[in-house]
Formats: structure tokens, sequence, C-alpha cells
């Protein structure tokens, strides 16, 4: 398999090449993974290449799914318009915050 | 097998060209109709996208939509004079001269249900026989989650639709759900995340955009489960599809989806639409599976193998081939550690590669509210911890449903009705009789349904994820991790 045709996250476009040499400078976690190659911050959010990323990582480090920390889901959970942030409630005596 | 009745005519422009479509049916699966299979392209421009998941959860068929970039277009309902533009990478920042603003509606319901499949339907109906309020969300343009692609005959009791097909389910429950008074609906609706003192936004979409502030004494979040993606040459070449991208065009809008197919993966969604392809007329070559065994169903791998479908077993895909799309695929025979061994290839002439590799719950809405979460292979991946009420570590959220961990549509339906019961029973509208209720329904699911050795994975996985009360209270105060 060539790495470099394999895609690991569609909405990024990372390929499997790119993830290991990320691996080899030493991006051996989800979080710096992520912040490097941006796998996980597109329009899905990381519901395909988090996992993708976690096997491969799992095998090459030796360690098992629940040591292996996702990035933390932030909202919105996925891109959404700006234009819902406009304009506060009408009654803003409703929002008890 | 199934008629499909099609809504009034409507005219829409794609790239400025007119495209006749029928209402009810989404943008890309009216493009797809007259054999469009490029939707997007990467980022960069460079490599082709097509369908892929069609229910909106992947990225490969954004589009500008009147004026709107990075628009899912397959969930987007054709409109009369809709005018729908294709993406090349990045979209350049549209250039807005009067700003939409979306209405902001504070919502306080008894209870907030994410999600109108199976479990989310159970729920909302069971809730409201108690007498409770319920906002019912979701982020189709329909009811129904992923019952409506589901053409065959429910097993199991006549209590929870056995002997019924699943799209007819659907309708029949998306009916009762919209002539219930207790129940207010909101469709294109996406529950973008949990804030302080229980609030959860929901982004409404239409031509008068809603953002719902809603507060609920208690969250049944039904929110489903996505495709799973695997690694070979070209995995994102259009055609690729997961296996329910092609159910939703074939079974849910008609549509035949190609001509000459090859499906990876032999467990049941592999087998089942191995089935409906050649039902649809379509060519299939084979079923790759890397295990050494079937996945499914006996009785579903034996119909498809009368049909004359090769099932390859110690096989997976290492390529697909084409430079638009797919026109051919390889797959080889794999070692005792899954990788391909050279010299074992085999090509087939193909336009769609179909992945039934397995399911993931949705579990970016429990993890942002900060639910304890557990890795469990058996459930597909990542889920939150639950006591066998069905409640998980943040207190009134509940989960049900596959995003509980992938089972089915039946115990979909289960565990929707023992979270609305439980929350009937918490919130003081239940009684004794609640209470029996629920009893019997958990001895049902854990001590009949499950115990069927067909769904045995599923069921250890759920073992795993299920803590009794006073662990559940432990994992709250910290005091347990639960992993």
């Amino acid at each position: 398999m060539d790495p470099e045709k394999v895609i690991i996250c569609r909405c990024e476009n990372v390929t499997l090449k790119d993830l290991l040499d990320a691996i080899d400078k030493g991006y051996t976690d989800l979080e710096s993974l992520k912040r490097y190659l941006r796998i996980g911050m597109g329009p899905c959010q990381g519901k395909y290449c988090l996992i993708l990323a976690a096997s491969i990582l799992r095998r090459r480090l030796g360690k098992n799914y629940d040591e292996l920390l996702l990035p933390k889901n932030r909202p919105p959970l996925k891109p959404i318009e700006a234009y819902y942030f406009l304009k506060p409630p009408k009654e803003a005596k409703d929002l008890e915050v | 097998m199934i008629d499909f009745s099609r809504g009034r005519k409507v005219k829409f422009y794609y790239n400025d060209k007119v495209i006749e479509a029928y209402e009810g049916e989404s943008v890309l699966a009216a493009l797809y109709a007259i054999g469009y299979r490029v939707f997007s392209y990467s980022p960069d421009g460079e490599r082709p996208r097509g369908a892929f998941c069609m229910i909106g959860k992947c990225s490969s068929c954004l589009s500008m939509v009147n004026g709107v970039p990075n628009t899912r277009i397959c969930i987007e309902p054709v409109r009369e004079g809709l005018r729908v533009y294709s993406q090349k990478g990045f979209p350049e920042v549209p250039k807005v001269e009067e700003v939409v603003e979306a209405e902001t509606i504070v919502l306080k319901p008894d209870v907030l249900v994410i999600g109108g499949g199976p479990a989310g339907l159970q729920a909302s109906l069971t809730l409201a026989e108690y007498g409770l309020k319920v906002v019912l969300v979701d982020e189709h343009f329909k009811l129904g989650g992923q019952l409506v692609k589901q053409t065959h005959r429910f097993f199991g009791a006549k209590k929870f639709y056995g002997g019924i097909r699943g799209f007819n389910i659907a309708s029949k429950l998306s009916r009762e759900v919209m002539d219930n008074e207790n129940i207010e609906v909101f469709l294109r609706a996406y529950a973008y995340g949990i804030f302080k003192n229980g609030y959860v936004g929901v982004a409404v979409r239409g031509e008068k955009p809603l953002n719902l502030l809603v507060r609920p004494k208690a969250i049944v979040a039904g929110v489903g489960a996505s495709e799973k993606m695997i690694m070979f040459e070209n995995n994102d070449l259009p055609g690729v599809m997961g296996a329910g991208g092609a159910q939703t065009l074939m079974n849910e809008y008609g549509i035949k989806p190609g001509e000459r197919a090859l499906v990876i993966g032999a467990g049941n969604v592999g087998l089942i639409i191995a089935y409906q392809l050649l039902q649809a007329g379509v060519k299939v070559h084979g079923i790759a599976e890397i295990m050494p065994k079937i996945g499914g169903w006996f009785v579903h791998a034996a119909k498809v193998r009368r049909y004359g479908v090769k099932i390859y077993t110690r096989h997976t895909i290492t390529k697909a081939i084409g430079r638009d799309r797919v026109e051919k695929a390889e797959i080889a025979m794999v070692d005792e550690h899954f990788q391909p061994i050279p010299g074992s290839e085999k090509v087939f002439d193909t336009d769609l590669v179909l992945l039934a590799v397995g399911l993931q719950p949705n579990y970016a809405f429990f993890s942002q509210a900060g639910a304890v979460m557990k890795y469990i292979p058996e459930l597909g991946g990542l889920v939150p911890l639950r006591t066998k009420y069905l409640e998980t570590s943040v207190e009134n959220l509940y989960v049900a449903g596959d995003a509980s961990g992938i089972e089915e549509a039946t115990t979909a339906f289960i565990e929707g009705e023992i979270a609305a019961l439980s929350i009937a029973i918490k919130l003081g509208a239940g009684n004794n009789k609640t209470i029996k209720k629920r009893e019997e329904l958990l001895d049902y699911l854990w001590n009949e349904y499950r115990k069927s050795p067909v769904v045995m994975r599923a069921c250890q996985g759920k073992l795993k994820a299920t803590v009794s009360e006073e662990e559940m209270e432990k994992i709250r105060r910290g005091e347990l991790d639960g992993i």
C-alpha cells in the first residue's frame, strides 16, 4: 500500500504518510497529532479519522485504546453558521445563567 | 418489492443548470439519480470526492446552497428555485449583503429527546403517554433515522414491531409523534452542545433559522452512529461508499447506486446490502471479509450465495483504481496479522466499493457533556458508562439506541422506552405500575432478547458499559474512574 494514497482524514486531506511521518517526529498522542495535522478539526469533527489514527498509534506504541485519550469535544460539535449567535433571546430574563 | 411514491416535481439549479427533482428528495439524491458522482474536492482541490455517508455526518458533499458554503447536500431537501454550487477546495468567504439573524428562543420542556430514530421516537411516545412535555430534535429533514432504509420485516416481539418492515415502522411512529400534542418536533435541528445550567443549544435550519436554547429536566440522547472508514489506496475515490449510504440511495430514494459492486465486510450489513444490490439489479462481484469466518447470520450468507455471490474470507481491499470515480478495485488475501499477502491480489471491474466494516457510536455529545466514557470494541467504540436505567454519569442525561453501543433497531426501541420510563419515574410522573413495566422490559431485554447467541458479542459489550447505581454514584463523586 502506498501510504501517500491512503486518506486518513477526508476533511483536511491527511494521508497515512502524513500521519506516520508525524508519529516518527514524536507526535505520539492524539491531541498533538490533532494540532499538528488538523485531524479532527474539519467539518466532520473527527468522526472517521480519530479512530483510524488511534488504531495506528495503538499498534505503534503497543497501548490500548483507553490510554489514547481522544481530544476534547467542544461546542459547536459541528460547524454551524455564525448567524445563530447574533441575536440574544427576546426575554433575557428567561435565561437563568 | 417496494413502491416508491415520488413527490411533486420541483426544479432547482446546480451550477446554474436546471435540475428536475421530486419533493422529499435530498439535493444529493436528486443529482445522483441523473448521473452525478463527484460532489466536492479535497481542500487542496486535487482529489474528487463522492457520496459517502449520505446522512449528514462526513464532509464529502459540502456545497454552496443559497449562498451558504459548506452545506451538506445529502440532508438538504430539494426546493423550488434552490441554488446549489459545487465547491472545489476551500470556499471563499461569502459576501453577504443582508444578514439573516436567527431568532433565539428559550424552551423549557420536561424532556429533550435528541435524535428521531427508533430510540428517540419510542422514548418520545412513552414520555408523552405520561403527560410529559417533550421537545424532539433531529438534524435530518424527516423523522425515522435509519429505520427509513430498512426494508426487511423485523424479528422479535410484536410489541416491538416484529413482522413489520423498518420503513413502515418509521412512518407509523413518525405520524404518531407528529400528531401527539405533548411532543414538539423540530426537524433540520442540530444539537450543537450542552452548556451551563443544562441548556442545550439547537440550531434549526430553514428559511427562518432558529437558535433554540432548551433547558429540559432530562435528556434522552439517541444520537445514533456513523459508519467506519478503513485504510486502502484511494479510499476517498467517488464510488467508495458506506453500505448505509448505498441503502439510502436504493431503499429510501429508489436510486440505483451503480452497476457493478464489491462489498467489503461479511457481517449482517454486508450480507444484506449484497442482497439488496442484487434486488436493485446491481451485479455483485463478491464480498471480501478480512476474518476467517463470516460475521453475519448464516441465513443471510446462504441467501447471497444462492445468487452466486462469492464470499472471500481472509481477504481485504487494498486499492480502489480510477481517475474521477472507481473503475476497478483490488482485494488481496491477508496473513495472520491481517497484512495483505503479495501475489494474492484479485482485481474486479467495478464502479462501487461498499464499506460494511462496522459502525461507531456518535459519542461527541456525551463527551462534551462531561460523561465518563469507555472504549468498548464489542460496541463499536467510545460509549458513555450508564446504569441499567440508561442514565449516564451526567445526571439526567440518558443514552439509548446505537449511541449506547452498536446493536440493532429492536434494542433501540427497548432502550428508548426504558430511558423514558426511568425519566417518568424520576420526575414523579410514573407510579408502581411504571416501575413494574420497566422491570419487565429490563427482564425481556437482558434475559430473553440478548440471550440469543447472535447478539452475544453486543450483549457482552453492553454488560461492560453498565454499572450499578452505587458505582455510578462513586463515579460521579470521582471516587471511581469506571474505566
